[in-house]
């Protein structure tokens, strides 16, 4: 880049500048090239650790300049060839190269000395001034986030990556150093190491070239590997089999850098979990060099990222979960992280790997439960800021309050991870001091992470009958569960919403105190919600609410639904949010009064939609609850009439009795049982429609088919045919 | 004691033999700080600890119960041989559950049916997985342990708590504020019940190492961090002056003067008396004992008539040494050179050595320069100056220049100082003649003040060992010849008689004077009876011809000296290192547990 000119300064900024920084500046433009290379050294040391001088220097335009500089150097130039003549001399001399600086000489002498050596040496002198340059870069790097800011948007990054083909080993670390300082900032843009396809490859390269650069690029890598794509990029340039003999490197900072990276590539990423499990260190396999890195005796920042390693490894199907270094040793070790000891970082960390580790396996989370009190260690995460840190040091309460909601959220997962699975654990953490209070509060706390997780620790624990029955109802979380439930957003919707099912089944005392909330409206809106995730809470919902309940409140559900709505869903892609809509509609036709009271204002279109379900490609659980609803019309007084008088559905039925599917069999049956039923009460009328039907039926061929199917295998099966035959008897 | 059980059943289980061995092995790999003289670590269940209604079996490693289990009553239990030693820092056994009843495990204190009912003692049960505290009262503790399950417990006594593990997870602290002497102990109530302990004569199956290893960790990083406070300087000088001190001591003089030059420090006893001990030292260290008396005796007149105890020792050294053939009074017989023949017994000492030739001893001289630690002398002359002074004590070859010199500095007054020490130290010349002699002695190095060639004195212990394995090996190549009495020559024989009856005659002396010493009795039986055997090499009480006998006497000798003049007899250095590992041991007596991680070998490298 041509960026000879100053950046633009601004009045207000300039009256703060003071005379000294531009005076650095100005002498980056003296036509003697070694006052520029003095000027770079004197700036060098006068940024060190000077962050206001940092600002003053980017904002007198500094960089452009040092990146001209370092530019100007890689190409050939009249300044590098001054410059490689005096470091000629010295080297003529003698003296030591770099560290003495470089002399002045004579015209004549640098003529020859250029004549003497070859091109390449020629690129070595300039290298002095370049790096310079470079660590100067990199020192205002250091500073604020502006700096970075500032050095990004002067193009520092590819200026940087080109510079780095250059074959001068230290001026390669400094470029490192400094893109590392760059890259690690929250700032910067990360797709910039990856806009230039050669750049990742030429960074491997350069691994195996000294341990600072074993450092600085795989830091890199481990900040810039933010997406799959980052992870397969960089798993397609090899860098499981340049980094993996890092992990035994003598320096602990490169062994603990290539932990990382390998801790950033296999997250949630099967194919380089799947390669990790097979490649070798020295002779031993990478989990057990992992292995060797959870001892006691190890940086915690060592066990912890290992221990993330193969969990990651673990959850990727890389490592079974029975495995002995997941059981005695992972599993172990990341308990250790989550007790008190450990800094608050840790446990935070600690404690969302270890729920990660165990979200799927009940195994895992039984032996967690009982580790070293997992449980009640976990309670002590919300215990900060602490009533000491208070009133005694200010700066810990600061530090406790920026780490608070992290930690509660962090036990919010921990906790729903544990329970998922086992009663057991969930009564053990509902036991756990001021628990349910806890959740109760965490659900209407400010951070949107840690509702979230009080809401996932909620719906783990809601699978439990008995916490629905008590704590639950004790606790009135519904309250502020329907508060969490207005306008939140989707992924907390999504398990606030589960929870909600869980908590209207038929069994929950808080199923009549949420109806009167008018939580009818919400959960049909939801079944409008473009997320299959959503509809399905929704309809799930009113499924659960419709079980065994009065006539008013399926009115209710019927009204706001809307027919309209329900025929959509029944057509609804989701083949979750069909099966709970169909269960919803059985729900719905239970008991006589309900079902003759639904099919007499409804009645076409649910037979229309029957009809087309059982007609179209769905699985047997969609058919099989489809003809269940055809056995509640069957049992309806008025509303047979709607399947005796068509045929078609009829026929359906006579179909599915004759299927090799023993649950549609016996689904079907059940809904020509109904229909030949005699009633035993009103005689007289029943009787004479009943035998009308059963007259029918047999027309049909249906006494044959039971008659058949009283010889059938499945017990049930079997049993209902026989007792329908008996109504024909009768 | 464990060596006996292995013994005892040598003959009839190779197996158990075997899985006894591994048991020592790791038990002394897990607590390396218990003393099993004193606290032996507990190997199997007591038979003599247990209610009748225990049985034991398979080396008393299994428990069944017998009894009717029809209460708590009938409840049994067996505890270990021994009680937990607080050196173990932190202790771990496991029991396995062969066949399910209702278990009682626990570490404890008396023998109580129900480990945790009783006071002090402290269980966890197996039906309910509750802990039991000095009670019949449970605490949920943990999950209930059946068939198949292994149980660990680890009593760590440096906090003094316990957890339990569970097929190799920790279940967490069960129990706080434990009291010391805990036995580790089963309990059982129900018929048919059988359970196996694993004391560590297998692989247990919770990492107790790792664990170990974070406590040893935890323990290292609170020696290291120990706060010193405002004393930052002072700590400092304190450790400068400790070093000082002990380079003093040893009378390595040129690296305790260049030490103090950098570290800007003073050294408390003057050059010459440091270099005057450093001399004895090396002739008592070579094996040249008579001259070291004799060198005693005239540099501080009055020290051995003060301590006729130590005087007796010298005195029956260096008899061991004429029958070793390396004291100069025997050692003179041996060369045919007129000069040395003149010599009697308590003359200045002379050191001819051509006589003692071996070539192995010679290159071990040779050598010194590059063994010793790298240091090339600028010269070709200084280096066989310096070095071959090193081994002098016990050979060189004829043929060096350095061995020449001595004789003639020896046998001729040393003023007239040769050549070499002439050259190297001139401020030494100012000195008396007696100074001269010394430094050449001690092998012309500490005199030369130039900082390169300091080196060369500290290493003088590195260089007589060398010399010493040397001479192992020349026995081995030819023994007759280097290894007989005296030297194998008469009159040195007959000369080592006569000091024999002197020698017996100091002892009846000193009898008279201060009464019969047991002590002194034994050393001069040990001493003769070396007369009795052929080989005295090889022989029962050979083992006084070792050189290494030699440092015990030396650093006595040593310390008597500096006591005289009224310095401390041991280098505080010493002194705390000493009091540390004495401070360690008494730890694993009054039972602090983190003694075990806190040993002073770990911190000597």
């Amino acid at each position: 880049m041509a960026c000879l000119l100053e950046a633009p300064l601004r009045i207000s900024v300039l009256s703060e500048v003071t005379a000294t920084s531009r005076h650095y500046v100005d002498r980056l433009f003296h036509p003697d090239p070694q006052k520029v290379l003095q000027g770079v050294i004197d700036m060098k040391n006068a940024v060190i650790g000077n962050n206001k001088q940092k600002a003053n220097l980017i904002v007198l335009g500094a960089v452009p300049r040092l990146l001209y500089l370092l530019q100007q150097g890689l190409s050939s130039s009249e300044l590098k060839t001054e410059v490689l003549g005096s470091e000629l001399r010295t080297e003529v001399l003698g003296s030591e190269l770099r560290t003495e600086g470089v002399v002045v000489l004579g015209s004549e002498l640098r003529t020859e000395c250029v004549v003497l050596l070859g091109s390449e040496l020629r690129t070595e002198g300039a290298v002095v001034l370049r790096t310079e340059c470079v660590v100067v870069l990199g020192s205002l790097a250091m500073g604020t986030e502006n700096n970075i800011k500032s050095l990004v948007d002067c193009h520092i990054i590819p200026a940087l990556l080109q510079g780095l083909v250059c074959p001068d080993l230290i001026f390669i670390e400094a470029c490192l150093r400094c893109l590392r300082t760059v890259f690690i900032s929250p700032v910067t843009p990360v797709q910039l190491l990856y806009t230039d396809p050669t750049v990742i490859p030429h960074l491997m390269s350069l691994l195996s070239r000294s341990p600072r650069t074993q450092d600085y690029i795989t830091q890199i890598f481990s900040h810039c590997c933010k997406t799959p794509e980052h992870q397969t990029v960089l798993f397609n340039h090899g860098a499981i089999q340049n980094i993996a003999p890092m992990l035994i490197s003598l320096s602990y900072k490169v062994r603990m850098q290539a932990l990382k990276c390998f801790s950033v590539l296999a997250y949630e990423n099967t194919q380089v979990s799947m390669t990790l499990v097979n490649v070798l260190v020295d002779g031993d396999l990478l989990s057990q060099v992992f292995v060797r890195m959870l001892q006691r005796d190890l940086p915690i920042e060592m066990q912890l990222t290992a221990a993330k390693c193969l969990t990651y490894m673990c959850r990727a199907g890389a490592i079974r979960t029975d495995d002995r270094c997941i059981v005695l040793k992972t599993l172990p070790c990341l308990v250790r992280m989550c007790s008190k000891e450990r800094l608050l970082e840790e446990r935070v960390e600690g404690a969302e790997t270890l729920a990660y580790l165990m979200e799927p396996d009940v195994e895992l989370q039984r032996i967690a439960s009982v580790t070293d009190h997992l449980v009640a260690m976990l309670a002590d995460y919300f215990k900060y800021p602490s009533s000491v840190s208070a009133i005694t040091d200010i700066k810990r309460l600061d530090h406790d309050l920026k780490h608070a909601h992290e930690l509660r959220q962090a036990a919010f997962k921990l906790y729903a991870s544990l329970g998922s699975n086992d009663e057991d654990i969930r009564k053990k953490i509902t036991e756990t001091e001021n628990m349910m209070d806890r959740i109760v509060s965490g659900l209407s706390e400010s951070s949107i992470k840690v509702r979230l997780a009080a809401v996932r620790c909620l719906h783990s624990l809601s699978r439990s009958v008995q916490q629905l029955r008590t704590s639950f109802h004790d606790h009135a979380v519904w309250k502020p569960l329907m508060k969490l439930l207005q306008n939140a957003p989707d992924e907390v919707l999504v398990m606030a919403s589960s929870t909600l099912c869980n908590l209207l089944l038929e069994f929950s005392p808080s199923k009549e105190p949420i109806l009167e909330s008018g939580v009818v409206e919400l959960l049909c809106s939801l079944t409008q919600s473009d997320s299959p995730a959503l509809r399905v809470n929704g309809i799930w919902a009113l499924m659960n609410m419709a079980f065994q309940a009065d006539q008013k409140v399926k009115g209710e559900i019927v009204r706001a639904l809307g027919t309209e709505q329900l025929f959509r869903l029944l057509s609804d892609p989701d083949t979750n949010v069909l099966m709970k809509t169909l269960g919803l509609l059985r729900n719905l036709l239970s008991t006589r009064p309900h079902i003759d009271q639904i099919m007499s204002s409804h009645g076409k279109q649910i037979m229309q939609a029957v009809t087309l379900i059982l007609e179209g490609e769905h699985s047997i659980e969609v058919k099989e609850q489809t003809l269940c609803i055809l056995a509640n019309i069957a049992d309806g007084n008025t509303a047979k009439e709607l399947i005796m008088t068509n045929d078609d559905i009829l026929q359906k039925i006579k179909y599915y009795m004759g299927h090799s599917n023993a649950k549609l069999q016996l689904a079907a049956t059940f809904c020509i049982s109904n229909l030949i039923w005699n009633e035993e009460g009103s005689e007289a009328d029943a009787m004479t429609g009943c035998q009308e039907r059963q007259d029918k039926l047999r027309e049909l061929g249906f006494v044959d088919i039971l008659h058949k199917l009283t010889q059938a295998l499945d017990p049930n099966l079997c049993e209902r045919a026989k007792t329908a035959m008996q109504h024909y008897l009768a | 004691m464990a060596e006996l059980g292995a013994g005892s059943l040598l003959l009839g289980d190779p197996a158990f033999n075997y899985q006894e061995a591994e048991l020592n092995e790791r038990l002394k790999r897990l607590y390396p700080a218990v003393n099993e003289d004193e606290t032996p670590l507990p190997r199997s269940w007591s038979p003599k600890d247990k209610y009748s209604y225990i049985g034991l079996s398979q080396n008393n490693l299994r428990v069944h119960y017998k009894g009717h289990g029809k209460n708590h009553k009938d409840a049994a239990s067996v505890r270990a041989t021994h009680p937990i030693p607080a050196a173990c820092g932190i202790y771990y056994f496991e029991v396995k559950i062969v066949s399910k009843g209702l278990d009682f495990l626990s570490s404890l204190l008396p023998l109580s049916p129900i480990p945790g009912w009783d006071k002090h003692s402290y269980g966890y049960h197996g039906d309910d997985g509750h802990s039991f505290c000095s009670s019949g009262t449970g605490q949920p503790y943990g999950p209930t342990f059946t068939t198949g399950d292994v149980i660990g417990c680890c009593v760590n006594l440096i906090n003094n708590t316990c957890f339990y593990t569970k097929n190799g997870i920790s279940l967490g602290v069960a129990f706080t504020d434990l009291p010391p002497n805990l036995y580790p102990t089963v309990g059982l109530q129900t018929p048919g019940e059988i359970v196996d302990a694993n004391f560590g004569q297998q692989p247990f199956v919770f990492d107790i190492e790792d664990y170990m290893s974070e406590w040893r960790a935890k323990i290292h990083g609170m020696i290291a961090r120990f706060p010193i406070g405002e004393r930052l300087g002072e700590w400092q000088a304190v450790l400068q002056n400790m070093v000082s001190t002990y380079l003093v001591h040893h009378g390595y003089c040129a690296t305790a003067t260049a030490f103090a030059r950098a570290t800007e420090t003073l050294i408390q006893e003057d050059q010459t008396s440091i270099k005057n001990r450093q001399r004895i030292q090396k002739l008592v260290l070579a094996g040249r004992v008579g001259e070291a008396i004799e060198a005693t005796q005239q540099l501080y007149p009055g020290l051995l008539e003060h301590n006729p105890n130590l005087l007796f020792m010298l005195k029956c050294r260096q008899f061991v040494e004429m029958v070793n053939g390396t004291d100069s009074e025997v050692r003179c017989f041996s060369v045919r050179s007129p000069k040395s023949q003149d010599s009697y017994p308590g003359s200045p000492s002379l050191s001819p050595r051509h006589g003692a030739t071996n070539p192995n001893l010679h290159s071990a001289g040779a050598d010194s320069p590059t063994c010793s630690n790298g240091v090339t002398p600028p010269n070709k002359n200084k280096s066989h100056n310096k070095y071959p002074g090193v081994s002098s004590a016990s050979s060189s070859s004829s043929s060096s220049p350095s061995s020449v010199n001595y004789s003639e500095s020896n046998s001729t007054d040393s003023t007239k100082s040769q050549p070499h020490s002439g050259t190297s130290n001139q401020e030494e010349t100012s000195d008396s003649e007696m100074e001269i002699e010394a430094e050449h002695y001690t092998n012309g190095v500490a005199e030369n003040p130039s900082a390169r060639i300091m080196n060369g004195t500290y290493k003088h212990q590195e260089i007589l060992q060398a010399q010493d394995i040397s001479l192992g090996n020349g026995v081995a190549e030819d023994s007759c010849a280097s290894r007989q009495l005296c030297g194998g020559n008469q009159a040195a024989t007959e000369r080592m008689i006569q000091f024999g009856r002197e020698l017996q005659g100091l002892n009846e002396q000193l009898c008279r004077e201060y009464g019969k010493n047991v002590t002194h009795k034994k050393m001069l039986q040990d001493a003769f009876s070396l007369l009795a055997y052929s080989d005295p090499w090889n022989c029962p009480v050979g083992q006084q011809l070792d050189p290494m006998q030699r440092e015990n006497i030396c650093s006595a000798l040593n310390s008597a000296i500096l006591e005289s003049q009224n310095l401390p007899k041991q280098p505080p250095l010493m002194l705390a290192l000493g009091q540390a590992t004495e401070c360690v041991q008494l730890m694993a007596r009054v039972r602090s547990g983190s003694c075990s991680f806190a040993r002073v070998d770990n911190f000597l490298h």
